[in-house]
C-alpha cells in the first residue's frame, strides 16, 4: 500500500490536520487497548512461562553454589548425564538420516500414497509418551513378543539402555523430517535435476546441490529433535526400570531426586536441562530468520 | 523395471527414488508401525468383556474424566490466551518483544520432568505463586489444568501467528472506510478469518495435553478417583505387570489420538484453503 493512501485513512480526531501526532490509524487500538492487551498477554506468560522457568535457577542455587555442584557433579547425576547424552547421541542421528530420506521421497517425486505416508511420518506426535514406551515393552518384554527369545540368547532391551534408545528414537521420529519436507517442497527439483544434466552422480549432486540448500532447516530439526530427545521423560520412564546409576537419564534421576525430598538435587540437575532448553530456543531464533528468508526466496523462484 | 516404479506417477530424472522408499518404509515400520500394531494385537487378544471392564472400570472413568475435562479447559484457556499473545506479538511493538516471541516455545524445548517440579513448586502452598491464592493449586485437579496450559502454550500463539501476520489489513481499513469500529471489524472480519488456524491450534493444544504425563504428575498428587489421570493409569496397571489392562486402556487413547490427528489434519487443509494467495 503506497503512502499517501495509508494517510487517506488516517481519520483526524478533534485535533485539527497540522496536529497529526495526535491521529490515530484506523486500523489500529486506542493506546488503553493496546496496553491492556499486552498487559494481560505478559501477565499470562509470566504465570505459565517465565516464573516456571526463573524458579527452577532459584530452587537450584538455594543451598548454595557448593551443593549445586556437588548435585550435578556425584556419581549417579554424571551417570545419568552420560546416558542422556548417549541416548540423544544415537537416537538424533538415526532420525537425521531417516529424515533427509523421507524428505527426499516426499519432496522430489510424486508417487501414490504420499498423503498415507506423511500421515504416518507424524504418528508419533499424536501417542502419549506413555504409549511409546509401552509398546517397546510389549515387543520386546518379558511377557512380549521376542521375550522369550532375548532371554534365552541373554540379551536385555528392556529395563536396559537399547529399550531407553529405542523410546527416545520413537518420540523424536518426525522432527527433522518434517522440517525438511515443507523447504524442499518449495525449493522444487529444479537444482538437482540441472546437476544431474550437467553429469553430476546421485551423490555429488546430494552433497553440492541439495545439502547446501537445506543445511539450516536440518540444523534447525536436530536441534529441536536433540532438546527432545534429552528430555523425554514418560516413554524412558515405562522402559527404564529406574536402576540408579545403570538406567536413569537425566529426567528420571531429577524425579528420583525430587520424590526422596532433595528438592535442591533435583533443581540443581534440572537447570542443566532448563539451561539446554534456553540454548536451544537461542539457536532456533538465530536459524529460524536464516529458514525463513531461505523459505521466501525459494517461494519467489516457484513462483 | 523395478516395482517401486509402479507407484511414480510422474518420471523424475532424480536418482534414489527406490533407495528412499526401502529405507523409509522399512525405517518406519520397524520404529513405529510394527510396536504401535503390538498395542492393537495385544488387546485383540482379549475377551471383549475382559477388555470392556478394562476400560470401564470406575477408576479408569474417572481419570478419563479429569484428563478429558483438564484438557479442554487448557486448550480453552490457551485458545483464548494465545490468541491475545499472538496479537500483541504480531501488531505491537514493546520492549523485549523479541525475546518473549523467542520465549513462547519453551514448552516445546524444556523437558517435561523440569515443567513439572517448576510449576509444582511455583503453585505449592509455599511458592512463590501458591502462597497468594486463596485455594490450593498443587497436588489437586486444578494442578492438572496448570500443567496442560503450560505444555499447549505454544500451539495457538504458533498456529496463528503467522496468520495475522499475513492478514490483509486492507479488508480491516474497508471495513472501517464503512463505518465498523474497531471492536466490530475484529468480530466480523478478523476472527473469522482467523478461525481455521485458532481451531488447528486449539486442537493441537488438546490432542498433546490428553497424552501429557512428565509435566503432571509432579503437580497432580495422583489421589485415585481424583486426580489421577490416563497415562499415569496405564504405569500403575504395567507396575501390577497388567499388561493387557495397560494396553486396553491405552488403546482407547490411541484410538481417540487418532481420530484428533485426523481431524487436524483436516483443519490444516482448511487453514490453507482459506487464506491462499
Amino acid at each position: 500500500m503506497s503512502t499517501s493512501a495509508a494517510q487517506a485513512l488516517l481519520l483526524p480526531s478533534e485535533a485539527p490536520a497540522h496536529a497529526s501526532r495526535r491521529w490515530r490509524r484506523v486500523t489500529g487500538e486506542p493506546a488503553a487497548v493496546k496496553w491492556l492487551l499486552i498487559g494481560v498477554a505478559l501477565s499470562f506468560l509470566a504465570l505459565f512461562l517465565f516464573l516456571p522457568l526463573a524458579i527452577v535457577f532459584a530452587e537450584a542455587i538455594k543451598k548454595g553454589f557448593d551443593a549445586y555442584v556437588a548435585a550435578i557433579s556425584e556419581p549417579d547425576a554424571l551417570s545419568a548425564i552420560g546416558l542422556t547424552l548417549l541416548a540423544a547421541g544415537i537416537a538424533v542421528p538415526m532420525n537425521l538420516v531417516f529424515g533427509i530420506a523421507a524428505a527426499w521421497l516426499i519432496a522430489k517425486f510424486e508417487f501414490r500414497g504420499k498423503n498415507v505416508l506423511l500421515t504416518l511420518i507424524d504418528l508419533p506426535f499424536s501417542v502419549s509418551p506413555v504409549i511409546s514406551g509401552l509398546i517397546y515393552v510389549l515387543v520386546f518384554g518379558l511377557q512380549g513378543w521376542f521375550g522369550e527369545w532375548l532371554r534365552e540368547h541373554d540379551l536385555k532391551v528392556i529395563f536396559a539402555v537399547p529399550a531407553i534408545v529405542l523410546a527416545t528414537v520413537f518420540v523424536t521420529f518426525p522432527f527433522v523430517a518434517r522440517e525438511l519436507i515443507p523447504l524442499m517442497q518449495a525449493q522444487g527439483t529444479e537444482h538437482e535435476e540441472a546437476a544431474r544434466v550437467l553429469g553430476a552422480g546421485g551423490w555429488t549432486m546430494f552433497r553440492r546441490v541439495t545439502l547446501p540448500n537445506i543445511k539450516w532447516a536440518l540444523l534447525y530439526g536436530v536441534i529441536l529433535c536433540n532438546a527432545r530427545a534429552m528430555g523425554e521423560f514418560g516413554a524412558v520412564s515405562v522402559v527404564s526400570g529406574h536402576i540408579r546409576g545403570q538406567t536413569n537419564t537425566m529426567p528420571l534421576h531429577i524425579e528420583i531426586l525430587y520424590n526422596e525430598y532433595q528438592f535442591a538435587a533435583a533443581f540443581a540437575v534440572a537447570s542443566l536441562l532448563a539451561l539446554l532448553a534456553l540454548v536451544t530456543l537461542v539457536l532456533k531464533y538465530l536459524i529460524e530468520q536464516r529458514v525463513k528468508s531461505q523459505r521466501r526466496e525459494a517461494g519467489e523462484r516457484s513462483e | 523395471m523395478p516395482r517401486a516404479h509402479l507407484l511414480l506417477t510422474r518420471h523424475s530424472v532424480l536418482p534414489g527414488f527406490n533407495l528412499a522408499l526401502g529405507f523409509t518404509l522399512l525405517y518406519l515400520a520397524l520404529i513405529v508401525l510394527i510396536p504401535l500394531s503390538a498395542a492393537f494385537l495385544k488387546t485383540a487378544t482379549m475377551t471383549a468383556p475382559a477388555f470392556w471392564s478394562a476400560v470401564t472400570s470406575p477408576r479408569v472413568l474417572a481419570s478419563y474424566r479429569l484428563t478429558f475435562s483438564a484438557s479442554l479447559a487448557a486448550a480453552l484457556l490457551n485458545a483464548l490466551f494465545g490468541l491475545v499473545v499472538a496479537w500483541v506479538l504480531v501488531r505491537y511493538e514493546f520492549p523485549a518483544r523479541r525475546l518473549v516471541d523467542a520465549l513462547v516455545d519453551l514448552p516445546f524445548a524444556l523437558p517435561t520432568a523440569v515443567a513439572g517440579i517448576a510449576l509444582t513448586a511455583l503453585y505449592s502452598s509455599h511458592g512463590w505463586l501458591g502462597q497468594w491464592l486463596p485455594f490450593k493449586v498443587s497436588y489437586t485437579p486444578l494442578g492438572v489444568l496448570v500443567a496442560l496450559t503450560f505444555i499447549g502454550l505454544p500451539f495457538v500463539v504458533r498456529t496463528v501467528q503467522p496468520v495475522l501476520e499475513d492478514l490483509q489489513q486492507e479488508a480491516e481499513e474497508a471495513a472501517a472506510t464503512l463505518g465498523a469500529d474497531r471492536w466490530q471489524t475484529f468480530r466480523r472480519v478478523i476472527v473469522p478469518t482467523l478461525m481455521p488456524a485458532l481451531l488447528t491450534g486449539f486442537a493441537l493444544a488438546f490432542a498433546r495435553a490428553l497424552g501429557e504425563y512428565g509435566s503432571v504428575i509432579f503437580i497432580a498428587g495422583n489421589m485415585p478417583m481424583v486426580s489421577e489421570i490416563t497415562p499415569l493409569l496405564i504405569i500403575t496397571k504395567l507396575e501390577q505387570y497388567d499388561y493387557a489392562g495397560a494396553t486396553a486402556i491405552a488403546t482407547v487413547l490411541l484410538v481417540v489420538a487418532f481420530v484428533l490427528l485426523l481431524a487436524i489434519n483436516a483443519l490444516q487443509a482448511w487453514t490453507r484453503a482459506g487464506h491462499g494467495p
